[in-house]
């Protein structure tokens, strides 16, 4: 029994989506480029001093200027690269998880840490992770029990809490 | 001498050992869940070593390091799915050998290489390291100008996808450094009038964003292979006839992953290839590899195990991260206040041979467990991702916050951590900019030094010896490439 080790590869690559075509690469290239310009702005505004004398804009005038210069180059040789990734239903996945994310730093400082700790792995584990209910519930209280046990109780460190 | 005898005295410390041994085993688990890679690993857990002592903390990272090249061969071997990048190649013959019921023999000859390509290299790095710290304390500016440069160029180089954007994330990691008061002068750059960014942003939140929260959200979109059962583990124990078939491949992928794992770039991936490809070119019958070869095992798991310990001379000796785990391991011993380079031998020699000597222990503890407790890892794979992702990113955010207790920097590992994604979604490999975050501000001032001396003329890098030396070498790295590819062109044109 062999393994063909082409076959292997298009099934590893089968598992990864589509790749998202010319306007994706264009669109990376732009955005990098768009840093690059703007970091170039910002360290003019710096000042570049001279090369005997350099000013604290010279070195990152330099960094950008090469970023700008090479997603110029990516902008114009890379439209027929296949490394970007179609973005899915399931991105939505990765958005709303994004959004737990900056609503558990928001409420942390105001409430405490277990609550949206709790929050927030039930919702991973039942929403995003399609979890059941039951075994949601129960690794979301275990897995906050834990860490207030392990945070608080062992290691003493001044986490904002509720109880 | 003394320094390395000593060494065995502060690993020998009961905290030590134990340090040495969370770390290979969290190594050893999380190379056989597929998903988090060591440097994501490493990434969340900075923050737990604030708290402990500068040995003990490397101790665990660089178990962390090796322990998952070991993890990684037992799903390449039972599943066709490699834990990690450097065990790809392991697949190809160890899940033939898996299918034809001998994954027992795989898992065997590639704990034996592991282990004999580790040891191999952590002998080579303890006769070697301290004779490079010794000639790098001449270097001066100039000289880390050009090294520095030559590391971030060559990693963004040798990476996978495209080197363009390879280098481009190098470049926003650079940009990335010189935010907060500017060393010479004291100008805010960047900062946007912020009192967060005045002091320039941190390590940690741009590496546990980047590579801990980032990797997490990508993983989020199912991409998770369907799981298989896992073939059945009988008679670890390789046979006589095999362990001589793979004595060869053993020896040369020690070797092959020593050189590779030094260099810039190489590591543990690289050298795995290499000494997949070599022994396939040497063998009499390279038909057989592909279809359960035990040297098609056997090399590719010395090797990458022997560069993981290899890629740790550049870090140790001069400073300079070899690839994006080093970065990782410079950013903890900068936690730790202690800056990595050729003074590091002299002024900690506890930690410098602490370190180096853990990995004897290390790996002999990683065979201990690779070969008996094989059942119990395998075991684990039945964890599901969906369970893992939240635990991993509670420690995330509750890690970045217990650093500093501001609530700013979960934001910043949230920010990056969507960057990290984007990145992965648009071909940007994020390991650039992370190495290029770290090597930045040393960056930019042995440049802004060297220009000093030089009385502000550039051209004064080539005129010193080693500087100009490693900016030739790299100039000739980065240019022979393109150059090979237009003379092909040329030849397929001549032949249409």
């Amino acid at each position: 029994m062999s393994i063909d080790q082409e076959s292997l590869r298009a099934e590893w690559a089968e598992d990864r989506p589509p790749h998202a075509g010319p306007w994706s690469q264009f669109g990376a290239a732009v955005v990098a480029g768009v840093v690059g310009l703007c970091g170039v702005i910002g360290s003019l505004t710096l000042g570049l001093g001279r090369l005997t004398q350099p000013g604290p804009g010279l070195w990152p005038f330099v960094v950008c200027v090469v970023v700008t210069v090479l997603s110029i180059a990516l902008a114009l040789v890379g439209r027929h690269g296949t490394d970007t990734e179609k973005f899915s239903r399931s991105s939505v996945l990765t958005a709303v998880a994004v959004l737990t994310l900056v609503v558990f730093a928001a409420v942390l400082p105001l409430i405490g840490f277990e609550l949206p700790s709790l929050l927030l792995t039930f919702v991973w584990l039942r929403f995003l992770g399609k979890e059941s209910w039951v075994s949601s519930v129960a690794i979301s209280v275990g897995t906050v029990a834990a860490f207030y046990v392990l945070f608080v109780l062992i290691l003493q460190i001044p986490l904002p809490r509720l109880i | 001498m003394g320094g390395f005898i000593d060494g065995f005295g502060v690993v020998l410390q009961p905290g030590n050992l134990l340090y040495c041994l969370i770390g290979v085993v969290i190594g050893m688990l999380i190379g056989v869940l597929p998903g988090l890679g060591p440097a994501a690993t490493i990434a969340i857990l900075l923050p737990i070593t604030y708290g402990v002592e500068p040995v003990s903390a490397i101790i665990m990272l660089a178990g962390i390091f090796y322990g998952a090249q070991y993890g990684g061969t037992i799903t390449s071997v039972l599943l066709r799915l490699p834990g990690e990048a450097s065990s790809v190649v392991t697949v190809f013959d160890g899940f033939a050998l898996a299918k034809q019921g001998r994954a027992g023999t795989a898992l065997g000859i590639a704990a034996i290489g592991s282990f004999i390509g580790g040891t191999v290299s952590i002998i080579g790095l303890t006769l070697l390291a301290p004779v490079v710290a010794s000639v790098a304390l001449d270097f001066g500016p100039p000289e880390y100008a050009a090294l520095s440069l030559f590391g971030v160029l060559l990693v963004a180089t040798v990476g996978n996808g495209s080197r363009l954007k390879a280098v481009i994330a190098a470049g926003l990691g650079l940009l990335l450094a010189t935010v907060g008061r500017d060393t010479f002068t004291g100008a805010s750059r960047f900062t946007f009038d912020s009192l967060n960014l005045a002091d320039g942003i941190d390590f940690v939140p741009i590496a546990m964003g980047l590579f801990g929260l980032g990797e997490i959200l990508y993983n989020l979109e199912e991409r998770h292979h369907k799981v298989q059962t896992p073939a059945a583990v009988a008679n670890i124990w390789p046979s006589r006839a095999d362990l001589r078939q793979a004595r060869g491949a053993i020896g040369r992928g020690s070797v092959i992953g020593f050189v590779l794992g030094v260099l810039p770039g190489g590591g543990a991936t690289l050298s795995s290839l290499v000494a997949y490809a070599v022994e396939k070119r040497r063998a009499k019958e390279p038909e057989r590899f592909g279809r359960g070869a035990v040297e098609g095992v056997a090399a590719p798991e010395t090797a990458n195990n022997a560069a993981a310990t290899s890629s740790f001379i550049p870090l140790l000796t001069l400073g300079i991260p070899a690839n994006a785990t080093m970065a990782l391991m410079f950013g903890a011993l900068l936690i730790q206040g202690i800056a990595p380079g050729p003074q590091l031998v002299s002024e900690h020699p506890d930690l410098f041979w602490g370190v180096i000597n853990s990995m004897y222990l290390g790996n002999i503890l990683l065979l201990i467990m690779s070969i008996p407790l094989v059942g119990v890892f395998v075991k684990i794979l039945k964890v599901r991702p969906a369970v893992l992702a939240p635990i991993t990113v509670l420690i995330t955010l509750l890690g970045v916050y217990t650093v500093a207790n501001q609530v700013f920097d979960i934001f910043l590992v949230i920010v990056f951590g969507v960057l990290g994604y984007l990145m992965k979604k648009f071909g940007f490999e994020p390991g650039p900019l992370v190495l290029a975050f770290v090597l930045g501000s040393v960056m930019e001032i042995a440049v802004r030094q060297s220009l000093l001396i030089f009385g502000g003329n550039p051209a004064g890098f080539f005129t010193r010896p080693i500087s100009g030396t490693v900016l030739v070498a790299l100039i000739i790295v980065l240019v022979l490439p393109a150059v090979r590819l237009l003379v092909r062109r040329r030849k397929e044109k001549e032949l249409v």
